[in-house]
């Protein structure tokens, strides 16, 4: 087993004309890891990821793939990756599993082995029954998994999902969540990017938040929140503009942080001592409140004053 | 250069063309009977002989180099910007360890067994209509292949460059076109203005379709032959090199 981590970011600049994607970005990703990529739409992650599947290629900076320095080594990088992209691409010309079967050819899986690697395809995506259909004729979720099992045709040891869940119902969500799981479980160095909260709580080892095409901090999502977020736990209250500002002078008074955020007024309490002391301020105006752990939205808008959309 | 990555993209192509073979073969055999209809019986009837054949020989030749441009350039542009743009396959084969390279040398060669195949019938209808054939026009079927490669390639080539789709009749109106008429396909060069005569000589069409007359009808000397071949020879490697240049820059920010 190399020591080199599956990747690793030298003050990577990424610009298009005018507008700087990624701005200076550095890290690793060491092996074995799920690794988060946590922003809105538009902090470079997808930029990033092309920059490791060779789609792009920084302006400065280096940009390494299990120790293969990207551009040169693009092709080894390629054959070592497998990428689930944002913008679903499934040949809708084809079957489910000629897509399969065109991609293990594209991705040179040896002749021998390619007819399993297409039916473990089809049985990773649950999609043996659909394996003969059209992919024009798929649900979202089934067309997602099978993006998802297309990348695992070629055994690779660095998966990429770009935004995997992005526009599927919680339910649907939850199933690609266990299929990640099980990318997991086999060993891989997953990146993930996602501008889902409980996507990168949920799923990651280690998280980085990025905005701007900068790196505002990086580490497992428990420390974050330890890290940023005073309190374990948030009382949002909701409810219209004067009762939101009530709350917050009271919680002022007795030296509670507070934020507003939308629709609601978010106090930073500690577990159970908190609550009966938020609830101690206006009974009145807690009529609509929900109580939760702190979690990385909570970080996201410590670091950068906005939410995370 | 991954051969087999070219064979994946071809293996992709043999995929789609076996769920849609009927109505592609059905465009290949209609297009060149219509062409022989109307210009050579309808405009056969006002001429006998042109350069030296009979005008339906003249034209049934013709016909069969104006399908390899449009089978070989139409999927090259058409399909080419929107497998860019739209349904993102470029991206996914690209992402896979191929290169611009092969995706465009797949894509090219299977293009070119469709045009091989397509002049294959254009001789058969035009034997079926009279048109006696030399056995050299199985020659033929490799200047159909080249060509198309060739054709397809400059219809990828423009196709990396387009916007928007708007943008295809710039290249259909300003370098199909153009081809199509000044090639002698329908009527001879020979009597063209001289102005006329150096573009219609670097116009590959020109070439494709002189080399079907030197096979199907062995006319021409040697060395017009040996000129043909080299210009369009010289046409496909531009024309490929053209479409990885200009699809990479397209693809690689």
């Amino acid at each position: 087993m190399s020591s080199t981590p599956a990747i690793r970011l030298r003050d990577v600049v990424k610009r298009f004309g005018p507008l700087t994607a990624v701005d200076g970005l550095t890290f690793d990703v060491e092996r074995g890891l799920c690794f988060g990529l946590l922003g809105p739409n538009g902090a470079g992650k997808s930029t990033l990821m092309r920059l490791l599947t060779g789609g792009a290629i920084a302006d400065a900076g280096s940009v390494e793939v299990l120790g293969l320095a990207m551009p040169d080594r693009s092709r080894e990088v390629r054959a070592r990756c497998g990428l689930s992209p944002q913008t679903d691409n499934l040949d809708d010309e084809l079957t489910c599993r000629d897509n399969l079967e065109v991609y293990a050819r594209l991705y040179g899986v040896a002749r021998e082995i390619r007819a399993d690697a297409v039916d473990r395809g089809l049985r990773l995506a649950r999609l043996q029954d659909r394996a003969d259909n059209s992919c024009e004729t798929l649900s979202g979720g089934m067309r997602r998994r099978l993006l998802i099992a297309r990348a695992l045709l070629h055994d690779p040891e660095v998966v990429l999902l770009d935004e995997p869940t992005v526009g599927l119902d919680p339910q649907i969500r939850q199933q690609l969540w266990q299929q990640i799981d099980e990318i997991r479980t086999a060993g891989k160095t997953i990146v993930l990017t996602t501008h889902y909260i409980e996507e990168a709580e949920r799923l990651c080892d280690l998280v980085a938040i990025v905005h701007h095409g900068r790196l505002l901090d990086l580490g497992p999502p428990r420390d974050l929140i330890v890290r940023h977020i005073a309190s374990r736990s948030v009382v949002e209250v909701y409810g219209d503009d004067p009762t939101k500002r009530r709350i917050a002078e009271a919680a002022d008074g007795r030296g509670i942080v507070h934020r507003r955020a939308g629709t609601s007024v978010a106090l930073f309490v500690d577990e159970l001592d908190g609550l009966a002391e938020v609830a101690s301020l206006r009974p009145g105006d807690l009529d609509h409140h929900l109580v939760r752990p702190a979690n990385l939205e909570d970080v996201f808008v410590d670091l950068t004053g906005q939410d995370l959309g | 250069m991954r051969w087999d990555a070219v064979g994946a993209v071809i293996f992709r192509e043999w995929l789609v063309f076996r769920q849609v073979w009927n109505s592609v073969m059905f465009g290949s055999v209609v297009e060149p009977v219509i062409y022989l209809l109307a210009f050579g019986y309808g405009f056969g009837a006002l001429v006998s002989q042109v350069a030296g054949i009979p005008y339906l020989d003249f034209m049934a030749t013709g016909s069969a180099a104006i399908s390899v441009l449009f089978t070989g350039m139409f999927p090259g542009l058409i399909n080419g910007y929107f497998r860019r743009k739209e349904s993102h396959l470029y991206d996914g084969i690209l992402a896979a360890p191929v290169n611009v390279a092969e995706l465009v040398t797949g894509e090219a060669a299977w293009t070119g067994l469709r045009t091989t195949s397509v002049a294959a019938i254009t001789m058969v209808v035009a034997a079926i209509f009279g048109v006696s054939l030399e056995p050299t026009v199985v020659l033929a079927l490799p200047v159909g292949f080249v060509g198309g490669f060739g054709f397809n390639c400059l219809g990828a080539a423009f196709a990396s460059r387009l916007r928007s789709t708007h943008q295809f009749d710039f290249v259909i109106a300003g370098v199909v076109v153009p081809m199509f008429v000044v090639a002698g396909t329908f009527f001879p060069l020979d009597d063209a203005p001289a102005w006329l005569r150096w573009p219609a000589m670097m116009n590959p069409l020109t070439h494709t379709t002189d080399l079907f007359r030197a096979a199907a009808f062995q006319v021409g000397t040697v060395g017009e032959i040996a000129i043909s071949l080299a210009v369009l020879l010289g046409f496909v490697a531009f024309a490929w090199w053209l479409a990885v240049r200009w699809l990479t820059d397209a693809m690689v920010d």
